[in-house]
């Protein structure tokens, strides 16, 4: 059954202020960005009647700068917008990767980065991309303003630290990434497609081993930040057969789903081949005894 | 009131059905149509044989996918119904309602709407629809348009038949075809719909297009309890074309020769018999086709240059293959079937000597109109101003037949033709002289339509005396003529994730006469994306019965950046009896793609897969050395 537009109510803030203003009143207000999931939603009926929070006329939300050392990406900027950006594109190629890959072009008009991390669905392509950065998110309520590591933001299956009250404002980026970086969305075809298995990596090697961090998305009920993984390859990165232990040790820990997209045996064979063409990649990009 | 369900086990694919062979599940039993072709004696064969191969290959059902989901509009009284929508046949629509109504045709009205894309799925569910609408339209006294979303659409409409063939064939120390016996199976659903005649055509092209002096076919279409199977664009041919093909790939490999050669060493010539008896009066080199399709493909070259590279590919290089498929698709109505529809269409000359083209055949993006203006145009010896395609309407124009079967420019063209010479003539005989400009002809027509306004030209569709079709026994000319194909796909697999690339795809054909190029070439163009999302991408999920992917993000067909380019080249040797020599075209790419591409996966991975979709999560096994499997 198809959503009834009746069924709506829509409240259109005209700035930051009013909306959190609006959300404490109200914290059952349902927060629509670019709508690219809640209107599919509203599309098949699974939305039923809600109170919206239009954020779409708040300027504030849609601004890239530089604030020090990291870059600030506004929680209401799209995917266009961040192709687009000139900082991104010569600093975080990976995250224009991941917008290149997301949707098809009008879905790239409207869908947010902000959006995608709040929807904390586990086949999100710019999440990966984002927890291999580091990324740290701004959050407001009316009352405070807090900054969270984005690896701490997903609890569970479409559940988020974020509080009722809160919205997302910003999203802050280390301007000068590690230099290892990869990533790779293996979709159900090549365009316009949610993602089977994808891979995000950023890392630097240190005198002990590879200092990373390796993000998966549709593994797990939770965009999947490997800790494990990270923590073995700090010391054992280089030594004997590393990088097959390595993808050995991702694939014993991941418990993917058979769904309608793919396998769990796929998903953990295509992790653990993408684990390894980063490796590979890290291994080729090693300083040479020489030039250490 | 108080209703109890009880749920039964249910049949719910055709391996359960061949299984279990259950006779509660249709009132014909487990098998609602069997079908049997008989050449020589393959028996004797088998024990002699230098060389015996035995095959297995399924395929999944596949949604038609057209651009707008089925939708109609009825208005209906006590003495009539009208209906418009988007669908393929109004003739059709007209019988259903007709039957349900108990009117009589004069009062039953069907008017085709602008219709994007049927691919065989407006072929016969628009008349369930129509029904549908139509009794709401009576019961309310008020019109009604029943228009089904993309969900409801992929969830109820009719796939292409899931198939499993079982095959075997005999062959000598030269590799040549001695015996083949195939039994071919397809999944019908709960409901029987065009299940006989899909199988009938499968069963048909089951041997190929390949001599053999020995051939048994056992065709059956099987009952499930899922939502039937029906038409689509080729129409069972595709199923055991790639059954065939890859029992050929097999047998190539046991017998160590090239795929190409083997199918070289066997192909039919002019005055060989089909598997029906049919023999090949027209002429065919299909030797000559194989050989452009692997010239241009540079097949030999890379089937060598691939073989090299594949050996010594590190973890991440691509895996390539090169594979050939060859192939023939009878062309038109099967057996007598043009012969019981008796097609009627032709041309009405209004007051102001404008033309008209009158056929119930409908335009649904594949060009129709355009070829039935430039027959007529070229017959009449006038340009396109002076030719218009009337909108197929039963209450105006005549029974062309449904548009299926690529028989539209063949069958109905021909006829369009024979009215646009005959009207020529009648303008000849008022003083036209033979070799009038356009301007002259159009002057010639303005004058007769002031005089003859409203005068109609139709003809109709008389099968050639020769063909002689043996329903009873399958014996006989099968269809009046044949198209002929070799295809070549060039990819490349991705070793850490499965995902299959086509890199290049080369289409050469035999369609006869090309009557618009760039049509034909737009039909291949669209049937090898629509061949390479049957091989590799499209994979109808059931759960319990049910389609669970119904929805344009999960039911995953190609969009252009899973698409090679395409070449299509064409053959053109006038032998059809269309317009001029013209062959039918629209079904023919669905036939050979998919095999072309198995072919080629062959090389790739080499292994063989015998299911499609073949999936990455079927591939990447294949890639994935024991020591890092999960």
């Amino acid at each position: 059954m198809r959503g009834n537009a009746a069924d709506l109510e829509l409240r259109r803030p005209a700035s930051l202020e009013e909306a959190l203003e609006l959300l404490a009143q109200d914290p059952e207000l349902k927060v629509l960005a670019g709508g690219t999931e809640l209107l599919v939603r509203h599309e098949d009926g699974s939305l039923g009647p809600a109170r919206l929070l239009d954020l779409s006329a708040l300027k504030e939300l849609k601004q890239i700068r530089r604030v020090g050392d990291e870059l600030e990406i506004g929680a209401g900027v799209c995917y266009a917008d961040i192709q687009a950006h000139p900082d991104v594109i010569a600093r975080l190629p990976l995250l224009v990767q991941a917008a290149e890959q997301t949707g098809a072009r009008a879905i790239q008009e409207r869908g947010t980065l902000g959006g995608n991390v709040a929807n904390a669905s586990p086949a999100a392509d710019s999440v990966p991309v984002l927890l291999a950065l580091g990324v740290g998110l701004l959050l407001r309520s009316r009352t405070a303003e807090r900054r969270l590591p984005l690896d701490e933001f997903f609890l569970d299956y479409r559940r988020t630290a974020l509080r009722p009250d809160e919205l997302i404002t910003a999203l802050r980026l280390p301007l000068t990434p590690p230099p290892l970086q990869y990533f790779r969305k293996v979709g159900t075809r090549r365009a316009q497609a949610i993602s089977k298995v994808a891979l995000a990596a950023a890392g630097r090697w240190t005198a002990r081993g590879l200092e990373c961090r390796v993000a998966l998305a549709s593994v797990a009920p939770v965009p999947l930040r490997c800790r494990e993984l990270e923590a073995f390859l700090a010391v054992e990165a280089g030594r004997g057969d590393w990088k097959e232990r390595a993808a050995r040790q991702l694939m014993d820990g991941l418990r993917p789903i058979d769904d309608i997209r793919s396998t769990a045996a796929y998903r953990r064979q295509v992790a653990g081949n993408l684990l390894l063409a980063f490796l590979r990649r890290a291994e080729a990009g090693r300083p040479g005894q020489d030039g250490r | 009131m108080r209703v109890e369900l009880e749920p039964l086990p249910a049949v719910l694919d055709l391996r359960q059905a061949m299984a279990e062979e259950r006779a509660d599940v249709h009132p014909l039993g487990p098998v609602v149509k069997e079908i049997r072709i008989a050449k020589g004696d393959p028996e004797p064969v088998w024990s002699r044989a230098a060389h015996v191969v035995e095959d297995e290959v399924e395929s999944g059902a596949q949604e038609q996918l057209y651009i707008e989901p089925q939708g109609m509009i009825a208005w209906a009284g006590p003495e009539f119904v009208t209906v418009t929508g988007s669908l393929q046949c109004p003739y059709y629509v007209q019988h259903g309602l007709c039957a349900v109504f108990g009117l009589p045709a004069e009062q039953v009205r069907v008017i085709q709407a602008v219709t994007g894309g049927g691919f065989g799925g407006k072929e016969e569910y628009p008349t369930v629809l129509a029904v549908h609408a139509a009794l709401l339209a009576l019961k309310a006294g008020r019109p009604v348009k029943m228009v089904y979303d993309r969900a409801e659409d992929l969830a109820a409409t009719p796939k292409r038949h899931p198939s499993r063939t079982l095959s075997r064939a005999a062959f000598d120390h030269d590799g040549r075809l001695l015996a083949l016996d195939v039994d071919f199976n397809l999944d019908a659903g709960a409901y029987v719909t065009l299940t006989p005649v899909v199988l009938s055509r499968g069963a048909l092209h089951a041997a190929g297009p390949y001599r053999c002096d020995h051939v048994r076919v056992r065709a059956r279409a099987w009952a499930t309890n899922t939502p039937p199977h029906g038409a689509f664009r080729g129409f069972g041919a595709p199923q055991s074309c790639l059954a065939i093909e890859r029992l050929l790939d097999k047998a190539a490999a046991q017998l160590g020769l090239d795929p190409a050669e083997l199918r070289l060493r066997n192909l039919l010539q002019s005055g060989d018999t089909t598997a029906t008896g049919q023999v090949m009066r027209e002429e065919i080199d299909l030797t000559g086709l194989v050989e452009t399709a692997l010239e241009l493909s540079d097949y030999r070259c890379l089937r060598a240059e691939f073989a090299r590279a594949n050996a010594v590919a590190g973890p991440e290089d691509p895996r390539r293959g090169v594979g050939l498929a060859v192939f023939l698709h009878g062309a038109g109505f099967t057996g007598s079937g043009e012969k019981r529809l008796a097609s009627r269409a032709g041309l009405e000359l209004d007051g102001q000597g404008v033309v008209q083209v009158l056929a119930a055949s409908t335009e649904i993006g594949q060009g129709a109109a355009t070829v039935f203006q430039q027959i007529t145009c070229g017959a009449l010896g006038v340009t396109h101003e002076q030719v218009r395609v009337a909108q197929p309407d039963t209450a105006h124009v005549p029974d062309s037949g449904p548009t299926v079967a690529s028989r539209t420019t063949m069958v109905v063209g021909g006829l369009v033709e024979r009215a646009a010479l005959a009207l020529r003539a009648a303008l000849v005989a008022d003083g036209l002289a033979a070799d009038a400009d356009p301007a002259a002809v159009a002057r010639a027509l303005r004058e007769r339509g002031r005089s003859h306004g409203g005068e109609r030209w139709i003809e109709s569709y008389q099968q050639p005396d020769w063909v002689v079709w043996d329903e009873e026994n399958y014996r006989g000319d099968a269809y009046p003529t044949f198209a002929w194909a070799a295809y070549v796909a060039q990819l490349a697999v991705d070793p850490l994730t499965g995902e299959t690339r086509v890199e290049e795809f080369t289409a050469v054909q035999d369609i006869g006469r090309v009557v618009n190029p760039l049509l034909a070439a737009g039909q291949i163009e669209g049937g090898v994306a629509q061949g390479i999302g049957f091989a590799l991408l499209e994979d109808v999920r059931w759960q319990a019965g049910r389609m669970a992917n119904n929805r344009l993000s999960t039911y995953i067909i190609p969009t252009a950046l899973d698409l090679p380019r395409i070449r299509a080249h064409f053959r053109e040797t006038p032998a059809g009896y269309g317009p001029a020599g013209a062959k039918g075209v629209g079904e023919l790419p669905l036939d050979g793609t998919a095999p072309a591409v198995l072919a080629a996966l062959d090389q790739a991975l080499g292994a063989r897969l015998a299911r499609v979709p073949a999936l990455p999560e079927q591939i990447l096994p294949l890639l994935t050395p024991e020591a890092t499997h999960a």
